[in-house]
């Protein structure tokens, strides 16, 4: 026990007190920062006194919902888990995490870490945290003016994955041709997940694909079934790479809109019928790749099965508030395949919504907004209730839709939140839905809005 | 009269919203009343240039944008040429400018060679090097001095020969090679700019120049009508706004884009003018 790790523990629980009683925000980033300007081992020196070690969970879509599920499982399989807030996902909402569990000896009141970790960070925190599992979820283009290209975000993972001991778990969605190429050459374990039905798929590779070319001969991948995204069955005419076969895997999807679905997961430890509240397919990989990570911890099919069925949504992915008597569905969008999806999940349901766009371009939200233009926005055309755009970039927001086909007199650019949020609800009529789909620092804005209005409690409360 | 688009590498060159431009020339061409036809060549296809009247040519990834240079130096460099002896209009951004030009030597590997329809030449300082990165804004000659926004993001510096003139010259952002001031190059009818966001939906009057340009190569000397450019312009101002902040002369050249745009009635996002355009 050093006396540089009491101290750094020490001024980092004191900036946590700080930034919370000034009112700084959530505090999920600056005791971290501090502890770690003390004590640059502080992670490594944390999660090495973790008994069941650390799972990471990282890919551009999904590492929040996946972390979550898994986290729910966990407790559900009688152990503690620590993991950090949603969205504080760089280093020093890692080490913030893990101090926040640490008592000033350093001893942490937690069994296992269940840590979401940015994309690009991973390779930064891997060699402190040494993971047990790893949890590959996707890989998409997101905020590239911030993180590089794709191709540099998959060669730091295989770096990364290159240091993992043998007896730990990689655990791939075989789906997404980035990331089982990334997988490939893995030297410890491998736990494979994807979907293995063909009456969820969509008809054509969308706009917002990403890997379509083979990464060892250049060819064109050949799909006989896409899921989203570059998601789905693929395998190259050149050098016969193919996609592998999944070993957790979801079939019979029924989805019933925002409402979330049902499906059936094979795993190899038996068949499960489940049924969630998460909406879309995308949290059907969610599901999936959790499921897999417990699989690798050993834990039974049976609490899964529990765990998902309790499980709601986390923090802005599909939560509801109530608001004058219309139900507010709050979902993060943050690229074109993330927005594609929640766009169908939300037109699934029976009545046209209303949806207000709340598009912000500061760094976490990707100051580069031109992906909003490989967003199929197209597909709102006659099928929206109302449409109200904010943000800093609401004008850039009305543009896109415009020349998606929407009336630009059908458009309420509205450059304030609250009044953006109070003519949107003013839209629909009582017990109908407004979708907010704000990027990530939107979000905090429309959050700590309602937050005034008394709709929703405090962010690190969360 | 007809608009005919080559859209070249369109899944291989995408990486900053690109197809935003094509949907630009295309809805702009639309609401002018003319026919317009998209074609995309990828990779091993052949280009015949008297079907065309513009070609786009966007950015990507390194690996991507090493496939498009072997493919144009293999396959369509020679109907590029021609394209461009003929006066058609050629506009590439990003990757694509670099491939205009002589050459691009990326930060690792071999350089590539490009189309040389652009007297410029790209070189990568180095992975350690600071990548150019952000809003930028640039004012246009082209254009009456107007002013052009949008987003860059270029390792790559890009040096202008005797034989190209820049598009424009930076007024916020770091243009060609952050040092200059220049920002684009232009020669005869061959446009290149870092400048995406993508390019031609919030500067609409240069989607028209382009597309004037193209036509006039077929059709002679044309003339478009003024569209309801509201929503465009106010995109227009809010990127140039969120650039220029901070800028010395930030509030004048801000003052100058409002003062068209009041001149042109203010913007008005239910009015009436911009929903019947929208349906033609
Ligand atoms: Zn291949």
């Amino acid at each position: 026990m050093s006396l540089r790790l009491t101290t750094a523990i020490t001024l980092g629980r004191l900036a946590a007190l700080a930034s919370r009683s000034l009112g700084l925000g959530g505090g999920t980033t600056i005791p971290g920062r501090v502890a770690r300007a003390v004590e640059p081992q502080l992670v490594r020196l944390l999660a090495q006194r973790l008994p069941f070690g650390t799972v990471v969970v990282t890919g551009t879509n999904g590492k929040t919902t996946t972390s979550r599920i898994l986290a729910h499982i966990a407790e559900l399989a009688a152990l503690v888990p620590i993991h950090n807030r949603a969205g504080a996902n760089l280093a020093s909402g890692v080490a913030t995490a893990l101090l926040e569990h640490a008592n000033y000896l350093g001893d942490l009141a937690g069994d296992l870490a269940i840590l979401e970790i940015d994309e690009a960070t991973l390779p930064k925190v891997f060699d402190a945290l040494m993971p047990r599992v790893i949890v590959l979820t996707n890989l998409f283009r997101d905020q590239l003016d911030r993180y590089g290209e794709l191709e540099v975000v998959a060669e730091g993972w295989r770096k990364a994955l290159n240091q993992l001991p043998s007896d730990a778990t990689v655990v791939l969605n075989v789906d997404d041709p980035l990331v089982a190429e990334v997988g490939r050459g893995v030297k410890g374990q491998r736990m494979t997940f994807g979907i293995e039905d063909e009456r969820v798929a969509l008809t054509v590779l969308e706009h917002a694909a990403d890997a379509r070319y083979c990464y060892h001969c250049g060819r064109p991948y050949q799909y006989t079934v896409v899921y989203f995204g570059h998601m789905g069955k693929y395998c190259c005419e050149g050098c016969g790479t193919r996609r592998l076969n999944p070993d957790v895997t979801a079939r019979e999807i029924v989805l019933r809109g925002i409402e979330g679905s049902q499906f059936t997961i094979d795993g190899p430890r038996g068949s499960m019928r489940v049924r969630t509240a998460l909406p879309g397919l995308y949290n059907v990989y969610n599901i999936l790749a959790a499921c897999a990570a417990a699989y690798s911890l050993g834990i039974a099919p049976e609490t899964m099965e529990r765990a998902i069925e309790s499980f709601t949504p986390a923090f802005g992915r599909g939560e509801r508030l109530q608001l004058n008597d219309r139900e507010l569905v709050f979902l993060l969008v943050k690229n074109p395949a993330g927005f594609n999806a929640v766009l169908r999940t939300l037109l699934q349901g029976e009545q046209a919504p209303v949806v207000l766009i709340a598009i912000n371009d500061l760094i976490a939200d990707g100051r580069d907004i031109s992906w909003l233009w490989d967003v199929d926005f197209e597909m709102l055309c006659g099928r929206v209730k109302g449409l109200v755009v904010t943000g800093r970039r609401a004008e850039e927001m009305a543009l896109r839709l415009k020349y998606a086909g929407v009336e630009p007199g059908r458009i309420v650019v509205e450059k304030d939140g609250k009044r953006a949020v109070l003519r949107a609800v003013a839209m629909a009529e009582e017990g109908e839905k407004v979708f907010l789909l704000p990027t990530y620092t939107a979000m905090l804005q429309l959050r700590a809005i309602l937050q005034r209005m008394g709709v929703v409690s405090g962010f690190w409360r969360q | 009269m007809k608009l005919r688009i080559c859209h070249l590498y369109p899944d291989l060159l995408n990486l900053y919203g690109d197809r935003g431009n094509i949907l630009a020339l295309v809805r702009r061409a639309q609401w002018y009343g003319l026919e317009v036809s998209v074609v995309s060549k990828g990779l091993g296809e052949s280009v015949d240039p008297r079907e065309f009247d513009l070609f786009f040519i966007g950015g990507g990834e390194d690996r991507q944008q090493r496939l498009a240079a072997r493919d144009l130096r293999e396959v369509k460099g020679e109907a590029l040429r021609e394209a461009a002896a003929s006066g058609k209009v050629i506009l590439g951004v990003c990757g694509g400018y670099q491939l205009l030009g002589h050459a691009y030597r990326p930060a690792e590997g071999e350089d590539l060679e490009g189309l040389g329809l652009l007297d410029v030449v790209t070189v990568h300082p180095g992975k350690a090097a600071k990548r150019l990165i952000g809003n930028i804004v640039i004012r246009c000659a082209l254009l009456g001095g107007r002013t052009l926004v949008g987003f860059e993001n270029h390792g790559g510096r890009t040096a202008l020969g005797s034989g190209v003139r820049p598009l424009g010259v930076v007024l916020a952002g770091f243009g060609n090679n952050g040092e200059d001031g220049t920002e684009g190059a232009v020669c005869g009818n061959v446009y290149g700019t870092y400048l995406h966001g993508p390019l031609l939906p919030k500067n609409p009057a240069f989607a028209d120049f382009l597309i004037a340009r193209a036509l006039e190569t077929r059709y002679g000397k044309v003339h478009l009508r003024a569209l309801d450019d509201r929503v465009e312009e106010e995109a227009h101002r809010a990127a140039a706004a969120l650039a220029l902040r901070g800028r010395p002369w930030g509030a004048r050249v801000l003052a100058k884009i409002s003062g068209r745009e009041s001149a042109r009635g203010k913007f008005d996002p239910q009015g009436r003018k911009a929903r019947e355009e929208s349906k033609t």
